[in-house]
């Protein structure tokens, strides 16, 4: 398996990363030599296990359903780019 | 041609918690914008989520509710996609390996009964809210709601009609209000479904482009979507036209949908999971208690209603139709026990039709569940009859007091003295000759002409039952 510039634009495209045509190609070979080296994982016998979701042995310690946490907006809202009355401001997205 | 309807329900329920799904921040609909938006919601760099016990709890709740197959081990997936909403740019959700397995509920429409699958339930987090009409060059966004938990409720493409759908999310919306995992406030946007409808011509097997209707706020409103969208696709295709998957916006007020800018395109949300979270495991013992602590649901309540109080299907399937319902009738039973066919006659009834038309919820009734079964009591000993309770309840109503105190008050209270009866059952006989003839000669209807002269004479105080067979032996 290996990818087009075309797809790996399209993936750039979606994270929203700006890429020259200089970096899309090496972008590319990069990408490709990382998936040929993943496909070794393709000759082994994987049917009978588990795929694996976190590399590590441990499973999710739960919290308690308490609210601790106080209203903080004024110094989360001092490093935004832009504010209004108590709401972070975004350029207007249209529906 | 003939068409069939084909639809999948998907149902964001948001769960009751009183925190977040990965922080400690409150859940309180109608704060201030932005004052519950802590650092772990707007998805400032370091932080950790943290899943919360409760979220978890509950989703078990409805799988068991819904006879499903809970995945004792689950995982949480990133789904990526840019919208000022959403800070992180992903929202935690999960796709492969999701809590909730497969299971199945039942819709009544009309006689039949209908099995509808229910294809999988998973957590997630909800996003914030964008406010376009607030500022002329900018979209105001409030980030509150960001990390609200969600159960996505997916069902399978098994409903044949608008009206099958309606019924399913009636049901649906009922059994997470019983299991208490949901306040079921649609206004508030805590239960909001998404519906998946498309057409094929009957008989075929293979499903035809499905288009998505979003932004349906009230089961009326779904109903309306719904045709309204196999009305279009019935269009498009009679026309030699194809059908596009696409999202399409209902507007209630123009009574329309129309379609969205394509959100991103399809499959393109690269999910993979979420590396700040671990697999969950649920072990047997939490499962085990959970089953234990479930309260009766919807469906074993009506087969109880049945069986022990000997009420019709009908009835059993009305009164078990909302929790809030169904808690005022029993609370009505208490002191009623012998008479619950009455109890569900008069919530069925009178207090329904009160509240239709005053447009009231059941909870809400100016007429407590307590002073409703006191009244029925007062039928039950035979104090009043059936009649004058109807006017007795409307005085309830209306905060005359309670049905003892307006009895009394209007001097309601049944004549039940039989020598007082007898005297004025006498009388009636005597002066009316040709009526008794009439009877005589087997003319039973006449019967009620007495009954009415004698209710009339006691202004509808004398009990009918006592009155009845008084009239029968005097005339025979």
């Amino acid at each position: 398996m290996s990818l087009s510039e075309e797809q790996v634009g399209q993936i750039a495209y979606l994270a929203r990363l700006s890429l020259s045509d200089e970096e899309l190609q090496s972008n590319t070979k990069d990408l490709n030599s990382i998936l040929s080296l993943a496909e070794q994982l393709a000759e082994i016998k994987t049917d009978d296990i588990t795929p694996m979701a976190h590399p590590l042995h441990m499973t999710q310690r739960l919290r308690e359903d308490k609210v601790t946490e106080k209203d903080q907006s004024e110094s989360f809202q001092a490093i935004a780019p832009k504010t209004g009355k108590r709401h972070y401001l975004v350029p207007t997205v249209i529906e | 041609m003939q068409w069939e309807t084909v639809i999948g329900l998907e149902i964001h329920a948001q769960l009751s918690t009183k925190s977040k799904i990965f922080s400690s921040a409150s859940t309180q609909f109608g704060a201030k914008p932005n004052s519950q938006a802590c650092a772990v919601d707007l998805g400032l760099p370091g932080v950790l989520p943290v899943l919360n016990k409760e979220a978890v709890n509950k989703a078990i709740k409805f799988g068991l509710a819904v006879n499903a197959h809970i995945n004792q081990r689950n995982v949480f997936d990133r789904k990526n996609y840019f919208y000022p909403d959403l800070p992180k740019g992903y929202q935690i959700s999960q796709l492969d390996w999701p809590i909730v397995g497969e299971g199945e509920i039942d819709i009544v429409v009309g006689e039949n009964t209908k099995t509808i699958g229910v294809t999988r339930a998973h957590l997630e987090e909800d996003a914030g809210k964008s406010i376009h009409d607030l500022y002329d060059d900018y979209t105001a966004v409030d980030l509150n709601r960001a990390g609200t938990p969600l159960l996505e409720i997916v069902s399978e493409p098994d409903m044949r009609s608008a009206k099958e759908a309606v019924a399913y999310a009636k049901k649906i919306h009922a059994l997470v209000q019983y299991i208490g995992i949901c306040d079921g406030n649609m206004q508030e946007g805590s239960f909001r479904c998404d519906a998946n409808v498309s057409i094929r011509p009957m008989g075929q097997e293979k499903l035809g482009t499905r288009a998505e209707l979003k932004n349906i706020n009230s089961f009326k409103f779904l109903e309306k979507a719904i045709n309204l969208e196999v009305e279009r696709q019935q269009d498009i295709l009679e026309d030699g036209g194809e059908v596009v998957q696409e999202t399409r916006l209902y507007d209630a007020v123009k009574h329309e949908t129309r379609s969205m800018r394509s959100k991103e395109e399809a499959n393109d949300y690269r999910y993979f999971p979420d590396p700040d979270l671990l697999p969950v495991e649920i072990s047997n013992e939490l499962l085990a208690s959970i089953k234990a602590d479930l309260p009766e649901l919807p469906v074993e309540k009506k087969a109880r209603f049945i069986a022990e109080l000997g009420l019709n299907e009908y009835d059993a399937d009305v009164l078990t139709s909302q929790k809030s319902l169904a808690d005022y009738f029993e609370t009505m039973l208490i002191g009623n026990e012998s008479n619950a066919k009455l109890c569900a006659n008069w919530v069925m009834g009178e207090l329904s039709a009160l509240l239709n038309k005053n447009q009231i919820e059941i909870q809400d009734s100016p007429v407590s569940a307590q002073e409703l079964s006191l009244l029925i009591q007062r039928i039950g000993d035979d104090t009043i009859s059936g009649k004058i309770a109807k006017d007795v309840f409307k005085a309830m109503w209306d905060g005359e007091g309670s049905a003892d105190q307006i009895i009394d008050a209007k001097g309601l209270k049944q004549m039940t003295d039989t020598g007082a009866i007898e005297a004025i059952v006498d009388e009636i006989i005597a002066n009316n000759a040709p009526q008794v003839e009439q009877f005589k000669s087997g003319n039973e209807k006449i019967l009620g002409f007495f009954v009415g002269q004698a209710m009339k004479a006691t202004q509808g105080k004398a009990n009918p039952k006592l009155l009845n067979e008084m009239l029968r032996s005097k005339l025979t």
